[in-house]
């Protein structure tokens, strides 16, 4: 039998590399990770981009981004070049003479919104449900697993048509263009998932032996729920959140280019797409540039989502 | 097994109940009806009236209820609100159309994505490997009606090699299908690859290439067969998106199915269609579900369905 054998001055060496090498915790070795990955370093630099062209909008975009102009309308972008263009409007202008880029710059505050806000909403209220249900079982937990079980025969997408169609014409959809349904509509059709995904992670953790130390060591309920459940459930909530984000903002363009979404002449890019169809094969750009950002942003936040699942749980790898 | 069977049908009936009550009490809550359109040019109140009891508005909101759910038991929704039509009749005539593209398209992504996820597995990490992981990254994230938008651009106004909307030959369905078949085709990639990985460094695997199998038999007979049971799991929420998917398809390219009867239904408040089409659309995607389930326990002895 072979043995490895060491000198002591080389041992000595090894352990006290083993000792000076830096403690990280699970979160730093997943940000290390995140950082080794390209794809979700250029996914991230991209949705930054496009958050610092939502919050200052106002000060980016050239023009108002409901400006009408009708004199120099359908003008083609810059870099197509000929006799349609105009110096002024760098990425062209649309059937009504409004300035294409300061619509694509204005769409991306309402598509972050629209991804951010339904998606936090949808956290707290998902989350909170599935670790309560999770946690207690009983009839709570009955009672949202027959729940879930009818929400899932409905496709997502369908649910939030069904409400948006039907909702539209009431107070609730009349607030901030429509915004506001969308919001709801949204979390209302997508708490389901995560409840569920939360309250899987719940059973399987609370069997554990941590959780039964802490229970036996006295720790208050509301305590281990918070302090030691929930961090543990965190990773795959936080990879769901990566795709909850760009999913919501796809359905608002849906909608909205379907034309039961966002109200013109507020822009979104689903807006924009809806408006330039009709003149589509006439003059394309007013459709294929946000069908672009679009693209840009739904590919970011992939990169970033698989990108974080491989950094938060390496062996899920896909 | 057969009691789970039994089970899973039956939990269909509430299910359905369900979503019946959810769509019904949502199309009560919206306000105005389709008889309302112009504000400019109203219709006499006895006219609205009239036609209100024409179409049961008039009375209470759970007798209509419990009117509809006999009614839809035997598939009677009604006329259109809309069109001067039975709601029966106009899904009849659409249900061909969509169901013709909806298998089209799966079919054809399978045709594209088990080959490629196979293929890609066996020679991880090489050229043929990274692209069919583009194209699954790609498909999988732009969402299908841009990607419909950039095809048009592409072979209808620049090429001009296809039509642009319009149904019935051959040309006419290739942008369409092809387009609607991309997302699962990149999903079914995605699973295919994953799982043939997966089932590659299984310890059954090791043992047959150790007695000699030649490395077809080990690929088909052991990594294959074992490899293809979570894609059949996934063809269920494949259907799911095979059907949202065919609304905005058909939206776009004027298909005449039941997805784009959905959406001008939904835009012309037309209660019965959306009604009519929802339920059934739920109904579909609970059938391959539970079709999926139960042919995965077949398929896998191991999984016990039946708790």
């Amino acid at each position: 039998m072979a043995t490895v054998t060491t000198t002591a001055a080389q041992q000595r060496s090894i352990e006290s590399n083993i000792l000076s090498r830096q403690q990280r915790s699970l979160w730093q070795d997943a940000f290390w990770r995140l950082r080794r990955n390209k794809a979700a370093m250029v996914g991230i630099v991209i949705i930054a981009l496009a958050s610092f062209c939502a919050i200052f909008a106002g000060f980016i975009a050239p023009y108002e981004p409901t400006a009408i102009n009708t004199a120099k309308n359908n003008m083609d972008p810059l870099f197509v070049g000929g006799k349609y263009t105009d110096s002024s409007y760098i990425l062209g202008s649309d059937q009504l003479g409004r300035d294409i880029l300061s619509r694509l710059i204005w769409s991306s505050r309402i598509s972050m919104v629209v991804g951010l806000v339904p998606t936090l909403l949808v956290f707290t209220m998902g989350a909170s449900l599935g670790m309560f249900a999770g946690y207690f079982g009983g009839w709570i937990d009955n009672l949202l697993m027959r729940f879930t079980d009818i929400i899932y025969a409905f496709p997502d997408l369908l649910f939030v048509i069904i409400i948006m169609a039907t909702l539209r014409n009431t107070w609730l959809g009349d607030l901030m263009g429509g915004l506001i349904l969308i919001f709801v509509a949204l979390a209302v059709v997508s708490w389901v998932g995560l409840a569920r995904l939360v309250r899987g992670q719940v059973l399987s953790l609370k069997e554990k032996e941590f959780i039964e130390a802490a229970r036996a060591t006295g720790v208050p309920t509301t305590r281990i729920m918070f302090r030691h459940l929930f961090p543990n459930a965190l990773a795959p909530v936080i990879v769901s959140a990566a795709f909850a984000i760009p999913g919501a903002m796809l359905s608002e363009s849906v909608l909205s280019f379907i034309g039961i979404g966002i109200r013109p002449p507020t822009a979104t890019w689903g807006v924009m797409i809806n408006e330039g169809f009709v003149v589509f094969s006439q003059s394309p750009w007013p459709v294929l540039l946000p069908a672009v950002c679009i693209s840009i942003v739904m590919l970011a936040f992939t990169f970033l989502g698989d990108g974080l699942r491989d950094a938060l749980d390496p062996r899920m790898k896909i | 097994m057969l009691q789970y069977t039994i089970r899973r049908l039956l939990l269909i009936i509430p299910t359905m109940f369900f979503v019946a009550l959810i769509t019904f009490s949502l199309a009560h809550a919206a306000p105005g009806s389709p008889f309302e359109k112009n504000e400019n040019r109203p219709l006499p109140p006895a006219t609205i009236e009239r036609l209100n009891r024409a179409y049961g508005i008039d009375k209470p909101i759970t007798e209509q209820f419990v009117l509809f759910l006999g009614n839809a038991i035997r598939f009677d929704f009604g006329p259109s609100m809309v069109r001067d039509r039975q709601v029966t009749e106009i899904i009849g005539q659409g249900f061909p159309v969509s169901a013709q593209l909806g298998l089209q398209a799966l079919l054809l992504s399978l045709a594209i994505s088990l080959p490629l996820g196979v293929v890609s597995a066996l020679k991880q990490n090489s050229a043929i490997d990274y692209g069919s992981l583009f194209f699954a990254t790609v498909g999988y994230t732009i969402p299908s009606f841009v990607i419909a938008i950039f095809a048009i651009y592409v072979f209808a106004v620049g090429l001009r090699w296809l039509p642009i909307i319009g149904w019935g030959d051959l040309r006419h369905m290739i942008l369409p299908t092809v387009i609607l078949a991309l997302g699962p085709a990149a999903v079914l990639t995605r699973i295919t690859r994953a799982s043939m990985l997966e089932a590659i460094r299984q310890d059954y695997v090791r043992t047959a290439r150790s007695k000699g199998l030649r490395e077809q038999v080990v690929v088909v007979s052991h990594v294959m067969k074992n490899a293809m049971i979570p894609v059949a799991t996934i063809v269920g929420p494949v259907t799911a998106g095979l059907i949202t998917g065919s609304f905005l398809i058909e939206q776009i390219f004027s298909v005449p199915g039941i997805g784009r009867l959905y959406v001008t239904s939904i835009l012309g408040r037309d209660y019965p269609v959306i009604m009519a089409t929802t339920l059934l659309y739920a109904f579909l995607i609970m059938v391959a579900n539970i079709t999926v389930d139960i042919v995965y326990g077949i398929l896998d002895p191991r999984i016990k369905v039946g708790k």
